[in-house]
């Protein structure tokens, strides 16, 4: 995709906040967000465009027969799935060595079946939801992260660039600014172009205007344009700063190449605290594999795109002496259908794997494999395991440092935090609860026809049992309040609903835990 | 003035011949007649080109648009009402305040009048038909240029509005006639100091820019002395003001001696007379005056440098301005007949394709704006929203350094004259950056002013294209309404699939979204879906250096 015409559009109307020239003074800063403005910690986001497979990215080991039933044309050979150290429950597209890698060398941590109650189907909706943080019914015009950061760097823009703050809050690499930064004050992020047109952009060249009256007015507008954008400079300091960057990135990657802008301007030394890339193609409603291989195909060239761009940032981050600094996350709008399509591919989902990768992210998979042994429904779902709200507000307080009482403001709700950042990252002191092979959640009986008794086991404080139909539709929440310590049962009663698989989801704190049930015909 | 040099990029169009299409002259426009044409001939002529207006003159031959849009509008039958609050004359709330308290002198309600004039003056501008009559009046505003803001104690708002009315009533009439009028127009008179022009002390402010500003001007063709300005001022005493702010001449002050002109007048002697003749001698004065080539070539260039392009250079000098000129005088300076000539050129529609922007002006950028994207303005059923809703496009021309009957210098804005920059002096680092806020504004939260919003519906806009569930040609109908400089095909392909799609790559899922929103506007889900897009899109637009060309 060409820019070039949008290169001395680097948005800086969208930095300029509501404020008359003559209102940008250095305004000292109110509280901000506590702890966040302390440390040198770095976000970048990937956005998989259109809906990553998440069940063909993390492949379920343990069960791969059930997983292999309902994805026969799909199915990525058992013998060819990337295993993970001490771990043979679950392992990765063959696609992905790199990210294979950073797991066995501590640097990355799965996180199964991200997602949130009652799932959209839209691309936009789910995108949307996604990026704001909203609740599947309700609109926010905020992104989390441009929450994040007007509430950090409170009165932004007005004041701003300042000696604590020179650089800008984030950066978007591309042309169109995600409506992830957009805070109260407007946009908290500054557009900068990748790759040729990057360095076109820092080394002062433009495209030549067209030869006509026109393209001198053009000239001049842009000009004046780059010019009130207040940091072109500080980025192009930056850039200069690096000169030599790690050879190993991929060719014709334009994650890899918007990755390795990414880090050279952490590299040379910007404060810019968030940073997002976007790989498009995921919605791969056919020839997601190839028939007769399917290792091969458009998803697994995308996944090893993806994972070759991240690997060789994370290489390059060292290079540069601040992989240290760096977090980074994937995420897609939703994942895809448990059940493939006949055209070797699959349709719009609901929870997804989402990989956090950086020297703080704590190797693991968090989460068990989805149970797929009852999965005959082809409109099923992954179900949610983990909100994705918990996840940015693990983020925000295990890696930005922010205190969870002002987590709490950034995301409107109490998320559960979630044990995938090591805890020296902020030197925070939490239990890394590993609930793994512990049952919280109980039912019996099970199958039933109209009624069931949960058992669940909380370790006190905030509990949440959520009850989600196969598509993951939030259909009943018997259990939202503070418990003491303790074991608890709540009688769940059925009559009325369709008979069919259903999950019951625990959370508590970090824990969480889902339980599959089955509603029977008498 | 200018906040960024761009040195040497300035010079290749200087060069003569740079335009292409000069040598065709005033030769009637016989090429295509597509939406480009269409859309910069209204965006020259009105304020911006609304989607309604484009299919309109489309549908005419270039002459027939043409023609059409030089038909005068009836004078705005609505006047200024009372928008400031307690007047001392007695005039109630949102009444009008014209022809009531002419006389009272007092600089906290004339400032509150003017205000309110202003205001109604921005919604002139909002409704200006299919005609070019009331950028022709700004044309005039900007040409006996004025600045209300100085004259809050001397002059009383009443007259700021009578003079509107002149212009108005003279914009598209015989331009003689015009300066005849604005001559003797009471706050011209004051302005100037034509009112203390008198036999015994003329007064050579009126009679100099009469001739430096309004009639010949200081262009190469000019050679006029200060003995004329002298000369001028003499022929001029004796018309005044009465105590009611009417216009007077009084012989007893008038110098009734003969009035030697010099040899760029041909030596032409303005026979002196006293008595109430020597009012006569105004009109000895201007036919000498419109009676040379220099004073229909400057008004010719201004026309040009206003409608066309900044830049006159030899060719344009002969092959426009010239002929131009020529015409107008022959016409007997008929300003319908030479706009008629000069927007039915070849030369005028060459533009199109050598890409000839002008800056946009302020008033241009919003009242095209708000007009372009059909802002939903109250009506007159709530005059008070009304108000503030032209209060607000006001106050940010204001920001934007365009106050209409705030024209700090007596030449006009120097956007107009000032060489070699002209337009470009709408645009600096601060200015740039208002615009862009202000645009921002309107498409995101709006501007509100005592509970009243001014904010883009962007799905209304939308809907006004032909086909908005389709995103390629939502994203190049809306251009082609809102940019007038063509973006490549590539460029318009990011702005559909990074906005419209997300960066999708199947158009479907936007004409599906569309669609959706369509068959249940209600629904939150789909409206925000489409609603948020759009608002991208067109902000994105806005916010492109392009945007600023008209």
């Amino acid at each position: 995709m060409r820019r070039r015409e949008f290169i001395r559009t680097i948005a800086p109307a969208a930095f300029l906040g509501g404020f008359p020239a003559k209102a940008y003074s250095w305004v000292p800063f109110m509280k901000g967000l506590e702890g966040a403005t302390d440390n040198d910690h770095v976000l970048v986001l990937v956005q998989l465009v259109g809906g990553n497979d998440g069940l063909n990215t993390v492949i379920p080991i343990d069960t791969y027969g059930d997983y292999y039933k309902v994805r026969a044309n799909i199915a990525i050979p058992e013998s060819k799935i990337l295993t993970l150290s001490n771990n043979a429950r679950t392992g990765l597209h063959p696609a992905m060595r790199g990210l294979q890698a950073l797991y066995d060398n501590d640097s990355l941590a799965i996180l199964q079946a991200v997602g949130y109650p009652s799932p959209d189907g839209s691309h936009f909706r789910s995108t949307d939801i996604w990026l704001t943080g909203a609740d599947e019914d309700q609109f926010l015009d905020t992104g989390w992260t441009g929450r994040f950061l007007g509430q950090t760097y409170t009165n932004f823009p007005v004041g701003y660039p300042n000696p604590t703050m020179p650089d800008p809050l984030a950066i978007q690499i591309g042309s169109v600014i995600s409506p992830v930064f957009m805070s109260a004050g407007g946009s908290t992020a500054m557009a900068v172009p990748t790759d040729t047109e990057f360095y076109d952009l820092i080394n002062g060249i433009t495209e030549p205007e067209p030869d006509t009256p026109m393209g001198n007015e053009l000239t001049y507008l842009r000009a004046v344009a780059r010019q009130t954008n207040k940091y072109a400079g500080a980025i192009e300091a930056a850039a200069k700063k690096v000169t030599r960057q790690y050879g190993g990135y991929p060719a014709d990657n334009d994650l890899a190449a918007q990755l390795k802008t990414v880090a050279r301007l952490i590299g040379g030394g910007l404060k810019t605290r968030v940073y997002m890339v976007t790989m498009g193609g995921f919605d791969t409603h056919g020839g997601q594999v190839q028939g007769g291989d399917t290792t091969t195909g458009h998803h697994a060239v995308l996944l090893q795109q993806l994972s070759e761009a991240i690997s060789a940032f994370m290489a390059d981050c060292k290079f540069l002496g601040v992989d240290k600094q760096v977090l980074g996350m994937t995420f897609s709008e939703f994942g895809r259908r448990i059940i493939s399509n006949g055209s070797f591919g699959t349709d719009h989902g609901a929870a997804q794997p989402v990989f956090i990768f950086g020297e703080y992210s704590q190797t693991g998979v968090l989460g068990h494999n989805p149970d797929l042994a009852t999965t005959t429904d082809v409109e099923s779902n992954v179900p949610m395991q983990y909100d994705f709200r918990s996840v940015y507000s693990t983020i925000l307080r295990d890696w930005f440092c922010v205190d969870p009482t002002d987590v709490e403001t950034v995301l409107f709700k109490d998320y559960q935090y979630l044990p995938f950042m090591k805890n020296t990252a902020c030197n925070n002191n939490y239990d890394n609860l590993n609930n793994a092979g512990n049952s919280l959640i109980t039912n019996d009986p099970n199958p039933f026809v109209s009624s069931t008794t949960l058992t669940f086991k909380t370790a006190g404080g905030h509990t949440l049992v959520q009850i989600l139909d196969v598509s993951g539709r939030l259909v009943m929440v018997p259990v939202d309040g503070t418990y003491a310590q303790g074991v608890y049962h709540v009688t769940l009663d059925f009559s009325g609903f369709a008979s069919g698989v259903y999950y019951a989801r625990l959370q508590n704190q970090s824990v969480q835990q889902v339980r599959t049930i089955l509603k029977v015909r008498k | 003035m200018r906040a960024h040099n761009i040195g040497t990029m300035e010079q290749p169009i200087k060069q003569p011949g740079a335009m292409p299409g000069s040598p065709a002259g005033l030769t009637p426009y016989s090429g295509d007649w597509g939406t480009p044409q269409v859309v910069h001939l209204l965006k020259r002529t009105l304020f911006g080109a609304t989607v309604q207006d484009i299919a309109s003159f489309k549908a005419m031959t270039p002459s027939q648009a043409v023609d059409t849009l030089l038909q005068p509008t009836a004078t705005p039958a609505s006047k200024p009402l009372n928008n400031y609050g307690a007047d001392p004359t007695g005039v109630a709330a949102y009444a009008t305040w014209i022809d009531q308290g002419l006389l009272y002198q007092d600089d906290v309600l004339n400032s509150g009048r003017l205000n309110s004039l202003q205001c109604w003056w921005i919604g002139q501008l909002l409704n200006p038909g299919r005609s070019i009559h009331e950028k022709m009046t700004l044309f005039w505003h900007n040409h006996f240029a004025m600045d209300a803001t100085q004259h809050f104690s001397d002059i009383p708002a009443q007259l700021w509005y009578n003079q509107y009315l002149t212009l108005r009533q003279n914009a598209l009439g015989n331009f003689q006639q015009l300066v005849r009028a604005i001559t003797l127009d009471p706050a011209m008179l004051i302005y100037l100091n034509g009112n203390t022009n008198v036999n015994t002390a003329p007064n050579e402010n009126y009679g100099r820019e009469l001739q430096e500003l309004y009639t010949i001007g200081k262009g190469s063709g000019s050679a006029y002395i200060q003995d004329d300005v002298h000369a001028a001022a003499r022929v001029l005493t004796g018309h005044t003001i009465d105590g009611n702010y009417n216009y007077v001449f009084q012989a007893g002050t008038h110098d009734d001696k003969n009035k030697n002109f010099s040899g760029f007048y041909g030596n032409h002697i303005v026979t002196g007379y006293s008595g109430p003749a020597g009012a006569g001698e105004l009109d000895d004065m201007l036919a000498m005056i419109f009676g040379t080539d220099e004073s229909a070539k400057f008004i010719c260039r201004k026309l040009y440098r206003f409608f066309v392009y900044y830049i006159i250079d030899d060719s344009i000098e002969a092959n426009i301005i010239t002929p131009l000129a020529t015409l107008f005088r022959t016409s007997g300076y008929n300003i319908t007949s030479v706009m008629s000539t000069l927007l039915k050129s070849q030369h005028f529609f060459d533009l199109v394709n050598s890409g000839a922007c002008i800056i946009k002006s302020p008033l241009d950028l919003l009242i095209g704006l708000a007009r372009e994207f059909q802002l939903k303005l109250p009506d007159a059923s709530s005059p008070a929203a009304q108000y503030d809703a032209w209060n607000m496009l006001l106050q940010r021309s204001i920001v934007l350094q365009q106050e209409i009957m705030a024209i700090t210098l007596v030449a006009g804005w120097p956007a107009y004259y000032q060489a070699p920059e002209y337009h470009e002096l709408w645009i600096n680092s601060v200015t740039y950056t208002e615009r862009n806020f202000y645009t921002d504004l309107l498409i995101t939260t709006g501007d509100m002013m005592n509970g009243t919003t001014l904010q883009i519906d962007p799905i209304a806009f939308a809907r006004l294209m032909p086909a908005p569930g389709d995103p390629n040609l939502l994203v190049s109908d809306s251009l082609d309404v809102l940019l007038r400089p063509p973006l490549s095909d590539s460029s318009k392909q990011l702005l559909k699939q990074s906005i419209l799609l997300g960066g999708l790559t199947t158009d479907f899922y936007w004409t599906n979204a569309w669609q959706a929103y369509i068959a249940n506007p209600s629904d939150m889900n789909a409206f925000t879906t489409v609603d948020t897009r759009l608002r991208s899109l067109y902000k994105y637009i806005m916010d492109l250096p392009e945007y600023h060309l008209s």
